[in-house]
């Protein structure tokens, strides 16, 4: 039964398909998708470490591979690792009690004077799909609460997006604050969007510049590796 | 089942139904004065048996007729012409139904060019950076040989976009003859396409070996009215109003033979037709009734296509200016009048004068590609590889036209707005506005794999460096790979033995084959 119930659950990461109501790739398939599912798992007691390694993460390689391989396209990944993430949020209250350990905290958040938030939330659920643990702190979010939030709540990385040539400098004024305050070298800062570029993150002492969601997580995967 | 085509749900139209009749009763004007100057005996006699009012000019040489043509001689072979053509094809599915008054339009091949544009690619190095290359097309020209209208016509049958095939290469092969070159250039194109093959005729005398030849691939007499493989196209009036000698001849062998035939004039505004729009479109409209109206006289019924090859002049050299927005203009405007007949419309566009693939190439031929498509004509030469106006061919521009013609013919589908679709999209909307990340992208996955959007730009490179003709020529190659059906061995062995003329080298069965 729990062997079914993981079967199904990878399949439908695979098909990208968040709830029962969802299409999937395949014509006609039906059924639970990922979010009954995985309520399904819990309300049988199957461990989250299980949910999460050979349901949600095993389904998210087969797609990474079908990706890699030209028959998947970025909206399938995006759907499967829209479902992946609102798996995640479920499991979430039971992770401090599981031994799953995750790939650290990773907070995204558009800078003051921008309300640009497409990037952002694309990047936001590819992460959360590839196992990080992903807080969105919103659109037009002033330094201070940035700074305030690092010495707060400890993320391993922040993720800075602006689309505007006037709004990107104030990604340089983050990281500037983040010095003032002491915190620099306890969180990565990555920067994306239109405007910026991988000359800029260096010139404002950012950690890497990301020219999309993908290479996001790409990065992110190699930061946690060195 | 026949090729779809593009059917325009509500064609663009240029001229008022009220200019449409304008035109037409002008054109009748022309047709009884000044009429005709007639330089076929034969078309003359028949002229007069019809009832046409036809009288020799004097102490003329050579000998020519004026040909005054009554309205109602017109008006009885616009009774009997019919208004659906069909266009057969090797393989049944590549069979085109023409209806006159429906606006499906097919996309074919064309014209007969007599250069080749061969294509290499050098490497350059950036200065500033030696370590970035990039490839730069050298285009080199040549004369068009027997095997390049053996590729063509082999590119030509995996083209999507392609409905038909007008052979596009003037062979002229050290061997190739006034004697052989109808049989050479019909096999050479329907051997390697299975798609309709239209072409003209350059020596009468082949053409019952021509016919013959189809005959056998049809499987008989018969088999060929009924799915008639071939058909002709014939530039039987030389503006301004006049019928010449041998093409008439032509012409009138082919509707005896009842087999599809275009009656196509192309006059030139400024030079051997008025500059003014109403001028140029009054007379080739005149001149084309007289042709359809002579179809008419010698074989009742027999299907012809109207054909319109308008042009405006080049103000620099007098010559023909088809990337013009005049010609664009000029053609949409024929389609109406062919419409207007519910005749069939053979009409023309993508010609350029540009005369290398580029941005001018590209500008001109997608204007016209564009509007004259939306007019629906039924049967529209789009200039596949043509560039130079109709001198020069090149494959690469012909597998960058088929990647336009995608984007054109996907731009022609009609909206899907329905109950279903509203309803279905009222769902998504109501359900991703109550989702943080607000996103519909996950809908697109169906929508994608279903055909229902579009294809991204099939030579698109990374951004670096623009090898887009690069992309299309690889195209090319691959296309060429691609094996296509020839004629089986056995019919290829009796065409062989029965039709005279033809290069052995074209037997892919026998060793030295072309291709």
């Amino acid at each position: 039964m729990s062997e079914d119930l993981i079967a199904a659950l990878k399949e439908n990461v695979i098909q990208g398909r968040m709830t029962k109501d969802d299409e999937g790739i395949d014509e006609g398939l039906t059924g639970p998708g990922v979010l009954e599912l995985t309520r399904t798992a819990l309300d049988s007691s199957i461990p989250v470490q299980n949910i999460i390694t050979r349901g949600l993460t095993a389904g998210m390689e087969i797609v990474g591979e079908k990706f890699n391989a030209g028959d998947y396209f970025i909206p399938d990944m995006l759907a499967s690792a829209e479902s992946v993430s609102a798996a995640m949020d479920l499991l979430k209250p039971m992770l401090q009690d599981s031994i799953h350990e995750g790939k650290g905290k990773f907070a995204i958040v558009t800078v003051a004077g921008d309300i640009h938030d497409i990037g952002k939330n694309i990047v936001a659920i590819l992460l959360k799909g590839a196992g990080y643990d992903v807080e969105d702190l919103g659109i037009d979010v002033p330094t201070e609460k940035i700074v305030e939030y690092v010495r707060t709540a400890k993320p391993d990385y922040i993720g800075l997006s602006a689309l505007l040539t006037t709004t990107m400098l104030v990604m340089g004024d983050v990281i500037e604050a983040l010095k003032n305050a002491g915190l620099r070298d306890s969180v990565k800062v990555l920067i994306g969007g239109a405007a910026v570029s991988e000359e800029y993150a260096r010139e404002i002492g950012a950690d890497a510049y990301c020219a999309d969601g993908f290479e996001a997580v790409k990065i992110l995967n190699d930061f946690g590796l060195a | 089942m026949a090729r779809q085509g593009v059917l325009i749900e509500d064609p663009y139209q240029r001229m008022t139904d009220d200019q449409i009749k304008q035109v037409h009763k002008a054109s009748l004007e022309i047709l009884k004065d000044p009429g005709l100057l007639c330089f076929n005996k034969r078309a003359a006699d028949i002229f007069a048996a019809g009832g046409a009012h036809v009288a020799p000019v004097a102490s003329s040489d050579p000998p020519h007729w004026l040909i005054r043509i009554p309205e109602t001689l017109v008006a009885d072979a616009l009774e009997s012409v019919p208004s659906t053509v069909i266009l057969g094809a090797r393989s049944p599915e590549n069979t085109l139904v023409m209806h006159g008054d429906e606006p499906r339009v097919y996309f074919v091949s064309g014209s007969e060019t007599n250069i080749w544009l061969d294509v290499d690619f050098q490497t350059y190095a950036k200065k500033a950076d030696p370590s970035v290359e990039m490839l730069v097309p050298e285009f080199i020209p040549r004369r068009a040989t027997v095997e390049d209208l053996c590729r063509s016509a082999h590119v030509a049958e995996h083209l999507d976009t392609l409905d038909g095939f007008i052979r596009n290469v003037n062979i002229q092969d050290s061997d190739i003859t006034e004697q052989n070159k109808d049989v050479n250039k019909f096999f050479a194109s329907l051997n390697n396409t299975t798609k309709h093959v239209m072409a003209g005729l350059t020596n009468l005398d082949q053409l019952d070996y021509v016919v013959k030849m189809a005959e056998i691939i049809a499987g008989g007499k018969a088999e060929l009215i009924r799915n008639p493989l071939i058909s002709f196209i014939t530039c039987l009036v030389k503006s301004p109003l006049q019928f010449v000698d041998d093409t008439t001849e032509t012409f009138i062998n082919i509707c005896e033979r009842g087999l599809p035939v275009v009656v196509s004039s192309s006059p030139q505004a400024g030079s051997t037709a008025p500059i003014k729009e109403a001028g140029i479109i009054t007379q080739i409209n005149a001149e084309v009734l007289a042709g359809i109206t002579l179809g008419q006289l010698v074989k009742r019924g027999t299907p012809v296509i109207y054909g319109s090859v308008p042009v405006r002049t080049r103000m620099d050299t007098l010559g023909d200016s088809y990337g013009a927005v005049e010609t664009s203009q000029y053609n949409v405007d024929c389609t109406q009048l062919a419409r207007f007949y519910r005749i069939p419309n053979y009409s023309t566009s993508g010609v350029c004068d540009a005369k290398r693939p580029g941005q001018q190439s590209s500008i001109e031929r997608l204007l016209s590609n564009i509007t004259v498509t939306m007019s629906g004509p039924q049967y529209l030469h789009c200039a596949y590889g043509l560039l130079d106006g109709n001198s020069v061919f090149s494959l690469m521009q012909a597998a960058l036209d088929d990647a336009h013609f995608q984007m054109i013919k996907f731009f022609l589908r009609p909206p899907r707005i329905e109950k279903n679709e509203i309803e279905d999209v009222l769902d998504q909307i109501r359900h991703v506005a109550r989702t943080p990340q607000k996103l519909y992208i996950r809908y697109i996955r169906r929508v994608m794999r279903t055909g229902l959007m579009s294809c991204p730009y099939p030579f698109e490179g990374d951004g670096s460096v623009d090898d887009v003709f690069y992309r299309a020529h690889q195209r090319t190659n691959e296309l060429l790979d691609k094996p296509v059906p020839h004629i089986d061995r056995k019919t290829t062995v009796r065409i062989f033995n029965e039709i005279p003329g033809l290069l052995p080298r074209l037997n892919i069965y026998e060793e030295g084959r072309v291709l």
